[in-house]
């Protein structure tokens, strides 16, 4: 076996110098009545060339050379080539959590980079070294937000991605947590204030809500952030496409801020791996899930940095830890990270300018060719549209039919907008793609 | 000290102190359509100006500032890296290029089930390969990571509990377990009661006895132990458990000693989790990804999280409709990327490969043993499986503790292995080489290890001020918690 570094005579020699026969021997500890298992019903060995054939032959079983509209907690960006060169270095991909600070310092350097760039992102002032992903940081956020309010009521815009409200509700269903969903305004798609005043009381840990929504819409936060704090409660702004703090505002006015960055450098890679963010205000740093780095000084007092606060985590606080996590995602980070110091100031804003205006683009050439967009509300790279000549079902197959994978039928989360698509358009969707997406909307186009 | 020689590494400043406005690393391409007003569309309220602080780099800068930090890391890549119950082993680079082939990476989790096939096909195929390796019925690929896979386990045994019309409130948990154990009891809602090991570092089977009632929901039990030893009467536990009406989970953190060689499945499990950034070689990349997937024997199945995968007669496609589930642990359908390299690192090994590789983990972890045997205590007696456990009460006579003896071996250019972990042993120095050392590399690691034995005979304090041979000296961890600085900022430059 081509990993495995031993000779079989240097294998005869290391069991003989154990006093030991056979590798059999090795085993004894395991009791007799346990039963071995004898052949493994697998395959043997491949080589590289067949592994490799194998997973291509599966690649061609799957969607390869489409042009994609889809969004919805998943989006398909441009990757400088830089990203993978950085992210491939051994230094960096075969490294463990750095627990041992000396010959850590290029993970512990570049986590805290990536806190800092998440924090001035998001306008929090202090941020973690991830999540999982979107989906498990917004409870990981809820629980946070019960912690320090001592509170155990949580409202949650029913706009916030379905299966990221899927995901709190398993982990809250014994936390002894409540969570009741607050509706949107049909016209708008933005949280229904009056619906969210009339739920709010006293005892109401958080509000939580995404912006841009699940729609694509973009929440007024501040808004949301006043009702919230006026009843005492912590507002968490969720957001699942990254790309859109390049020129939204940022949600400063927040408390917690959980999110999704696998827009920045990930691949969609069929749902994961992805990287969470969960980011806060100094004040509730101590009640943080997760890994922190922090600045501190080696004993000849030059700057270096290490991990901090592991008096919250669960290897020293076990059973009373404020989350379970232990692996994160440091490597997805990493790659988000070399993404944002690529792109940089000016670059993320002209990615952001260019997500924006295709969006628009294509919703005009959408709406041109037969459909009606389903909300008012200002959005991002990402909307809802109603077709009106013919239906959604017919509109994606016509697209398939084009080598386009077309929106999401919302209908699959939520009933009463069954036969409307989620459609998103990035920077990586050209003129011309999105002009043959718009097409199949129209009740003349032939399959 | 053969094995390291002093070389030059460079000093980097952080990206925001290179950062000077007007560059960039990164060129878009023009757009080929018009140009939107952001004031006009979001309205200007909903408008930020720029990101403030934001660094302003170029390419190279970029590429340089990182293969720098690289230079600052000791990786797998560089040499041994024994962490007891983290598994550092290879990770082969063709499993990299296999997660990066387009079609796969670039999949969108909602395209239509038609243009997922392929796809489909590959966590069936890894679902049923780690089914096969653990002995169990069914596998859910979804967790993240592996107490993201104790987190399903648990909430699957509650399920099934309530589903019985008997919810319980207790787990137990040896003292000797991983602290993901315990934390993850409490999010599941359960009270954690704690089970002293035996003088063998086994479980305590007559404590476990006397602690089972109809309160006891579970036990998480990790086999082979956190001390690297088989639970001689596991099949005893999982009887008692049983019999109480509990649930047995297994913590398979230390799977590396025995694919191919036993199945928890075979020995009593119901319930257990894989990392597959230990066993299946996924790197672990400074701290994950990661992949906890689930194996469940039969009765646990119905409850397994959404969506599963199932044959149709148009081919594989995805089931939402099972009312017992316990719903989402994740959006989508879990680390997909990892689970693509853990399936390519199973192909390559095929079934026996499997086997070989774990009786070279064990036959590495018992050579490192006796290699030390007789310089350092060895606190408990059995027989090792894949990892060992040294105390370092010899050396503490001398003032010198597990911590000091770990940075004192990153100057002889290894990793340390795991510090003062598991708690059952004071002052532990726990020790896991993998299969994927060689017989030299371990000889080196021994010959170090015997060496700073010696050294704490002759200077002690040579020992405590270690490591001398790094950019970075001993670093102050209780300053860095005292007053916590977690991002940059201008004035903290130093």
């Amino acid at each position: 076996m081509r990993y495995l570094p031993k000779s079989p005579a240097e294998r005869e020699e290391m069991l003989a110098s154990l006093g030991l026969q056979s590798s059999e021997d090795l085993f004894s500890s395991i009791p007799g009545n346990i039963p071995r298992c004898g052949h493994l019903a697998i395959p043997s060995g491949l080589s590289e060339f067949e592994i490799r054939a194998y997973f291509e032959r599966r690649a061609r079983d799957a969607a390869q050379g489409y042009a994609c509209f889809l969004g919805a907690g998943a989006y398909s960006h441009f990757r400088p080539v830089v990203v993978d060169s950085i992210a491939t270095r051994g230094e960096f991909l075969t490294a463990y959590t750095p627990y041992q600070a000396e010959i850590s310092q290029g993970v512990l350097t570049g986590i805290f980079e990536f806190q800092t760039m998440v924090a001035q992102l998001t306008g929090m002032e202090v941020a973690n070294a991830s999540m999982y992903d979107g989906s498990t940081a917004v409870p990981e956020a809820g629980m946070m937000a019960a912690r320090i309010t001592r509170r155990t009521r949580l409202l949650v815009a029913s706009s916030v991605h379905p299966e990221y409200r899927q995901v709190l509700d398993t982990y809250f269903r014994h936390q002894g947590l409540q969570a009741e969903t607050v509706p949107f305004q049909g016209d708008t798609g933005q949280v229904d204030m009056e619906a969210l005043d009339s739920r709010l009381s006293g005892d109401v840990a958080a509000v939580l809500v995404q912006s841009p929504n699940f729609f694509g819409v973009v929440e007024q936060v501040k808004d949301l952030a006043d009702l919230a704090h006026g009843s005492g409660a912590l507002l968490v702004v969720i957001f699942s496409e990254a790309a859109s703090l390049g020129l939204l505002k940022p949600p400063a006015c927040a408390d917690i801020v959980a999110g999704e960055l696998q827009s920045f450098a990930h691949p969609p890679s069929f749902g994961g791996p992805y990287v969470g963010v969960l980011a806060t205000k100094k004040r509730n740093i101590r009640q943080m899930p997760g890994r922190l780095v922090g600045q501190t000084v080696d004993s000849n007092g030059r700057r270096a940095y290490c991990l901090t606060l592991a008096t919250r985590e669960q290897h020293i606080r076990r059973a009373r830890a404020t989350s379970n996590i232990c692996t994160n995602q440091a490597l997805v980070a990493l790659m988000a990270t070399v993404y944002m110091a690529l792109l940089g100031k000016s670059g993320l804003r002209e990615l952001a300018e260019q997500n924006l205006a295709k969006a628009h683009f294509l919703s005009a050439k959408i709406r041109e060719s037969g459909a009606e967009p389903v909300f008012t509300g200002p959005f991002f790279n990402e909307f809802a549209v109603r077709p009106m000549a013919r239906s959604a079902d017919e509109v994606n197959r016509a697209a398939l039919g084009n080598g386009i994978i077309g929106g999401l039928d919302l209908g699959r989360f939520y009933p009463d907008l069954a036969g409307a698509l989620l459609v998103c358009a990035t920077e990586t969707a050209t003129r011309d793609q999105m002009e043959r997406y718009a097409a199949c909307f129209g009740g003349d186009h032939s399959e | 000290m053969s094995r390291v020689r002093r070389h030059v590494t460079l000093d980097e400043p952080l990206l925001f102190e290179r950062s000077s406005p007007g560059k960039s690393g990164c060129q878009l391409p023009p757009l080929d359509v018009p140009e939107v007003d952001a004031e006009q569309a979001l309205g200007s309220n909903l408008v930020r100006r720029e990101v403030r602080g934001f660094p302003e780099v170029s390419e190279v800068e970029v590429v340089r500032h990182f293969t720098r930090l690289s230079s600052w890391n000791y990786a797998i890549d560089l040499g041994l890296y024994p962490l007891g119950s983290c598994t550092m082993k290879y990770n082969p680079r063709l499993n990299e290029a296999v997660a990066r082939i387009d079609g796969i990476a670039s999949a969108h989790p909602y395209q239509p089930e038609s243009l997922s096939q392929g796809l489909l096909e590959i966590q069936r195929t890894l679902e049923a390969f780690l089914g096969e390796i653990c002995g169990m019925d069914a596998v859910t690929l979804q967790p993240a990571a592996g107490a993201h896979g104790e987190l399903t386990g648990l909430l699957l045994i509650r399920a099934y509990h309530e589903a019985n019309g008997d919810p319980r409130r207790v787990v137990l948990i040896p003292d000797s377990a991983h602290g993901t154990n315990p934390a993850t009891a409490s999010i599941a809602g359960y009270d954690v009661l704690e089970i002293a090991s035996n003088a063998s570092g086994m479980i305590d089977v007559a404590r476990l006895k006397a602690a089972v009632d109809d309160s006891v929901a579970a036990l998480m039990v990790t086999n082979p132990n956190t001390v690297g030893i088989f639970e001689r009467d596991i099949q005893e536990v999982a009887r008692i458990l049983h019999a109480g009406g509990a649930q047995l989970y297994m913590d398979g953190a230390n799977m590396n000693a025995l694919a191919g060689i036993a199945r928890p499945g075979d020995f009593g499990v119901d319930v257990m989790h894989l990392n597959l950034h230990k066993t299946f070689s996924t790197p672990h990349g400074g701290g994950g990804p990661g992949a906890g997937p689930v194996a469940v024997r039969e009765h646990l199945e119905p409850f397994l999280p959404l969506p599963r995968i199932f044959d149709d007669p148009h081919g594989l496609r995805f089931d939402w409709d099972r009312p017992k589930s316990i719903g989402r642990v994740r959006a989508f359908y879990g680390n997909f990327g990892v689970l693509v390299r853990a399936l390519s690192y199973i192909l390559a090994h095929g079934g026996d490969g499997l086997r070989n590789a774990t009786v070279d983990a064990v036959l590495n972890a018992n050579y490192v043993r006796k290699g030390l045997e007789g310089h350092y205590d060895l606190p408990y007696n059995a027989a090792s499986m894949h990892e060992c456990v040294f105390s370092d009460s010899r050396q503490s006579r001398r003032g010198v503790k597990t911590g000091d003896i770990a940075k004192r071996l990153i100057d002889y250019g290894f990793h340390p292995y795991t510090v003062s972990f598991p708690l059952i042993v004071r002052g532990a120095l726990m020790i896991e080489p993998t299969e994927t050392e060689s017989k030299r590399e371990l000889d080196a690691f021994i010959s170090a290890m015997q060496a700073i034995a010696e050294e704490v005979e002759r200077d002690a304090d040579l020992v405590r001020k270690a490591p001398f041979n790094t950019r970075t000296s001993r670093v102050d961890e209780t300053r860095a918690a005292r007053k916590p600085v977690v991002v940059w900022e201008p004035r903290s430059r130093k």
